[in-house]
């Protein structure tokens, strides 16, 4: 009965696979959208295998804050150079300098928002005229809406009531100069296929990912870690803590979790047992029911 | 294998739900998270608050689905939207689409890739002319397999005959779906759990099994074509490196049968035939390829491959043709069909330019009749067309192969994706 049955992981490697070379041919100049995530490990994975033994046609574009955890950083730049891919860094202070952004102030400040003009700028700035992103329909509600491939206007913005129906595996990617699309390769993926897949296939991924000590402190729910740009304040009493991360984004609104998993085997177990979805501890997405989807709109991947 | 690696051998089932707010659909996928532990407590957190904003006294599992502002303002569902669940067997994909008329094309959307159709009848209403349509969409879709969930069943006494009563109902149109090859029916109550996880104590006259248990173990293994082999040719890859400076390989997606190295090859539309050398999943050699597999193939001798050719055996073609006939969804709220008026067809990694020749008949989705003497064609409408391309295509009937008979129409103007269709 198996001779002709593909695993789940088989078939969601396939499909994103067939986009990611759905993107090479019917783009001029793709690029992957790459912050040193799990997702983005995983879809520049897949990209390398739908080309090898060629080189992947992407560039690779990092929307950079500025408030990284300094594993991410050194671990984007190995993983760039071992591929010999093109590394482009759109950085928001860059944005902020120019003028095109302003600084949110306030005590949870934070500069992810910000992100979406950075990332529209590179896009101009370096001609791309599609972004891959490692988004999936599993994280949010807003993007349970997304297409794999889905439309920009001129300004960059998501029309979510407004898309392009997406039948079978036939994409649509024609658009008029100056539009753009994003393209989401691991849309049907979940939190657990990443982590299964990254342990079927042996991916590399940053420390961060698994259990390490480290001083946190709790705000608003989160568990964040003590940095350069989470500086505790009055009231707050930061401790040393077992934590791991189950997304890495922006150092002042990505929550650790308490654990003990060191390995891959153990996050897939934890995982399983958890009651709390992986974006549960970003505060990004708490500031409002459609805090996502009002991101999107603007831009944001 | 330890228990904990079996997901090294999970395999996928993707089905589509479609009701309207009544039936209990959300409800019912509500209790299959709920139950099979995939609701988490953040969520479950997010949308109390959310129902208590909106006013609902009972947390609302609706809002779980319908993610978008517009959508939980006005209390319905706009877009299709994809759900996950896994249990230790299967990983789950629900293409959740509103059953509204006018969603007709979000209902195509969703069906276009399942396995499944799960179709919701109201045990105290029976069929209505809502569940025709979606088990009128799921066949046309080429869906196999059809699970009738007769809901509400606690608000008849548990009693077997509004579950009898559906049977019959269903059973007198049943016979005019084409592709549908397995028909289950399962009595359930999505708001007390009856049948949806564990069987129910309640009715005892049922003897078939639970909806999880049937969703866990239906065999959709033989739904793909493993029979007429087509490889559409999705990108050339040439490394150019001094390592790899003679590879040309093909890369795409199996469309159906079977490829092994030694197999004798056709290339259409060239028509030159040759050996495949390898098969690559990446670095590593493949015995076989098959649906739905992306692989890359390399040829024993250099002949001219390149996008929007297609691989197949000698002794196995699909149909060579300009001339069309197909089944047409039309999807475009602003733009109706227009005879004679040129657009862009996509059919499997292929662009060419069709004219929509005739429209020979339109279906009412409500009756399931033909209207052959209303030929103005807008959205949500579903009929039989016959086209003209620039090219000729290679395609089987979508009856045959879903891959290779389904195309797209795409207006050449504003670049909308206009309408989806099958060829007979």
């Amino acid at each position: 009965m198996r001779t002709y049955n593909a695993t789940h992981l088989n078939q969601l490697e396939s499909e994103s696979i067939f986009v990611l070379r759905e993107t090479a041919a019917q783009f001029e100049r793709p690029c992957l959208l790459f912050s040193g995530g799990k997702d983005s490990i995983v879809m520049a994975h897949l990209a390398a295998k739908a080309f090898a033994p060629a080189k992947t046609p992407f560039h690779f574009l990092h929307v950079d804050t500025g408030h990284n955890f300094p594993e991410t950083i050194e671990f984007r730049d190995r993983f760039v150079e071992k591929r010999g891919a093109q590394l482009v860094v759109g950085l928001v202070q860059d944005s902020i300098e120019r003028g095109t952004v302003e600084e949110e102030t306030g005590p949870d400040a934070s500069r992810n928002g910000l992100q979406s003009v950075t990332l529209l700028e590179s896009i101009e700035r370096e001609g791309f005229d599609a972004c891959l992103g490692g988004g999936r329909r599993d994280e949010e509600k807003a993007r349970a809406k997304e297409r794999f491939f889905s439309h920009r206007d001129a300004f960059g913005q998501w029309d979510p009531k407004n898309q392009r129906p997406e039948l079978w595996n036939l994409f649509n990617g024609r658009m008029a100069p100056g539009e753009n699309f994003r393209i989401f390769p691991l849309s049907n993926w979940t939190e657990m296929d990443i982590w299964q897949y990254a342990r079927l296939e042996e991916i590399d991924l940053p420390s961060l990912y698994f259990a390490h000590e480290r001083e946190v402190v709790e705000r608003n729910g989160s568990l964040l870690a003590v940095s350069e740009f989470v500086v505790p304040r009055e009231g707050e009493n930061p401790a040393k803590e077992t934590v791991r991360f189950r997304t890495i984004g922006d150092a002042t609104c990505t929550g650790a979790v308490r654990s003990n998993a060191s390995s891959l085997d153990e996050v897939i177990q934890e995982v399983a047992a958890s009651r709390i979805t992986e974006r549960g501890s970003r505060t990004d997405d708490r500031r409002s029911e459609a805090a996502m989807e009002d991101r999107k709109k603007q831009g944001y991947f | 294998m330890t228990e904990d690696k079996n997901y090294l051998e999970m395999d996928l089932l993707r089905f589509t739900t479609a009701g309207s707010v009544d039936d209990g659909k959300s409800t019912l996928v509500g209790r299959l998270f709920y139950d099979t532990k995939s609701i988490f407590e953040d969520q479950l957190e997010a949308i109390e608050r959310s129902s208590k904003q909106h006013g609902d006294e009972n947390v609302n599992l609706a809002l779980l689905t319908d993610g978008l502002r517009a959508e939980r303002e006005q209390g319905i569902t706009i877009d299709v939207a994809y759900r996950y669940f896994a249990t230790p067997k299967r990983k789950f994909i629900i293409a959740d689409t509103p059953g509204h008329i006018q969603y007709t094309r979000n209902m195509v959307t969703g069906a276009s890739t399942a396995n499944l159709a799960l179709i919701l009848v109201d045990a105290r209403k029976g069929v209505i002319e809502q569940t025709k349509r979606h088990a009128f969409i799921a066949d046309l879709l080429g869906i196999k397999h059809v699970a009738v969930c007769i809901n509400k069943m606690d608000l008849v006494d548990y009693g077997q005959d509004p579950y009898d009563k559906v049977l019959k109902e269903f059973g007198d149109f049943a016979s005019r779906l084409d592709n549908v090859t397995e028909l289950t029916f399962i009595p359930i109550s999505a708001l007390k759990g009856d049948n949806v996880v564990e069987r129910s104590e309640h009715m005892p006259w049922y003897k078939g099994s639970s909806l999880l248990y049937h969703l866990e173990t239906v065999y959709v293994g033989s739904d793909a074509n493993h029979v007429d082999a087509r490889f559409p040719v999705q990108w050339v890859i040439r490394p150019h490196s001094d390592e790899h400076h003679d590879f040309r390989g093909f890369a795409g997606r199996v469309a159906g049968g079977v490829f092994k190295p030694g197999d004798e090859v056709t290339v259409l539309p060239s028509g030159f035939s040759t050996r495949i050398k390898k098969i690559f999943m990446a670095e590593k050699e493949l015995e076989k390829a098959y649906n739905p597999l992306s692989v890359t193939v390399t040829l024993e001798d250099e002949i001219d491959v390149s996008r929007g050719d297609m691989l197949v055996k000698p002794n196995n073609q699909p149909k060579v043709d300009q001339n069309l006939d197909a089944m047409l969804c039309w999807f475009s709220s602003s733009k109706k069909l227009v005879a004679g008026s040129k657009y862009l067809l996509r059919h499997t990694t292929k662009d060419v330019q069709a004219i929509v020749t005739e429209v020979l008949y339109k279906v009412d989705v409500n009756t399931l009749h033909k209207v052959e003497d209303d030929h103005e064609f807008g959205m949500n409408d579903i009929g039989r067309v016959t086209l003209r391309v620039s090219q000729p295509l290679f395609f089987d009937t979508y009856r045959r192969n879903r891959n290779t008979g389904s195309f797209i129409l795409v207006d050449s103007f504003t670049n909308e994706t206009l309408a989806a269709g099958m060829m007979r």
